[in-house]
């Protein structure tokens, strides 16, 4: 690839910036769920499944979602591999 | 008749309500309808020199609800399209001076009056806009392709999901197309995207509408202008009528200035 085209591509537009800051301060401002809370509420959902079923903590991501106007809570828990029935 | 009750707000100043308020006045007023146009941003007054009828103000709202006129008297008439007439802020008192049950009562009393009440709401989301949106059957909220402007609309559209005013419908305006073609500014799609509720209007960022204010002649009587052009579309879906969003490509590039030297048009 040309040096001129990859120094295209690489060039971020101020709008596409704009954007992407808007959905996240939007999002803020639609929940008021804090960085802080949101992690906070991951180690214990965390704590709590773990309990119950082996899953991998590093992996768990908790995330606020837009959909529309509505803000939903979206968590992604991958399981442990070794998972089987009856152990 | 039973007037329909029309608010614009944003949030933030300066984006275009009190342009858009008198541009949609002159348009309803020119298809027949009649319309009055209310100032609801106490203390700060400006629909009336936007309009170009602060010459012929005797009273204003706070006089009409604290008893001081008969409505009639508070409504002033455009002489350039019949059917029009303005009720104009008062100027030397401030927000706290009405309440949003006045503003009830007021709508009430204009219903049987005429087709259309279009509110002018002031910035923020205080006692004002509280007064400004109290009586409306739909709000309009109008927003710049700007990053506060848009963040404020939002905080606006929430506030009014909250009180359960119905959902809003967004008007777009001072959109730049060439800045939108360099991806130097946030583009239609991208605004409704964010703010996610439906699209009544866009209008073009336009030199003719600081000349329109200048003069005291809503932007909307000039059959030339392009934000003149797309508030009367607006007025058109207001009234239930299906109009295509114009094409903002259109007219104000380089080859339109070209060919305006070359004699087309
Ligand atoms: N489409 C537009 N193109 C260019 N200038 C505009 C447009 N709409 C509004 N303006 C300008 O923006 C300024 C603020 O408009 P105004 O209607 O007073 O805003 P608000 O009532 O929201 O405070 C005015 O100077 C007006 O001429
Ligand atoms: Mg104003």
């Amino acid at each position: 690839m040309s040096l001129f085209k990859s120094v295209f591509n690489n060039e971020k537009k101020s709008a596409q910036s704009a954007k992407e800051r808007l959905q996240l301060v939007l999002t803020h401002d639609r929940t008021d769920i804090t960085p802080a809370q949101l992690e906070a509420l991951k180690d214990e959902l965390i704590e709590v499944i773990s309990r119950h079923i082996s899953i991998e903590p590093a992996a768990v991501n908790i995330n606020v979602a837009r959909e529309g106007r509505e803000q939903r809570l979206v968590a992604d828990i991958p399981l442990k591999v070794a998972q089987r029935r009856g152990k | 008749m039973s007037a329909k009750i029309i608010t614009v707000t944003s949030g933030k100043g300066g984006v275009g309500k009190t342009t858009a308020i008198a541009s949609l006045g002159i348009a309803l007023a020119s298809l027949g309808e009649k319309v009055v146009c209310v100032d609801g941003d106490i203390g700060l007054r400006n629909l009336d020199v936007i309009m170009g009828l602060e010459n012929r103000i005797v009273y204003d709202i706070v006089d009409v609800v604290e008893g001081r006129c008969r409505l009639r008297q508070a409504m002033i008439r455009d002489k350039r399209v019949p059917g029009l007439f303005l009720i104009p802020a008062a100027q030397t008192r401030d927000k706290n001076a009405l309440s949003p049950s006045d503003m009830i009562r007021l709508g009430d009393e204009l219903r049987p009056e005429v087709d259309w009440v279009l509110i002018d709401s002031p910035a923020g989301i205080e006692r004002g806009f509280k007064n400004s949106i109290a009586a409306a059957d739909r709000v309009l909220v109008l927003t710049n392709p700007e990053i506060s402007a848009v963040r404020d609309a939002d905080r606006v559209i929430g506030i009014l999901e909250a009180e359960e005013k119905g959902s809003p419908e967004l008007i777009i305006n001072r959109v730049n197309y060439e800045m939108v073609q360099n991806g130097e500014m946030l583009s239609t799609e991208d605004v409704l995207d964010l703010l996610a509720i439906k699209l009544i209007g866009v209008v073009p960022e336009d030199k003719s509408v600081l000349v329109a204010a200048n003069q005291g002649m809503p932007v909307s009587l000039d059959n030339d202008s392009r934000a003149g052009q797309a508030f009367r579309n607006i007025a058109m879906r207001l009234t239930g009528k299906e109009v295509p969003f114009m094409d903002l490509a259109e007219k104000d590039g380089f080859w339109d200035k070209f060919s305006k030297l070359a004699g087309g048009n």
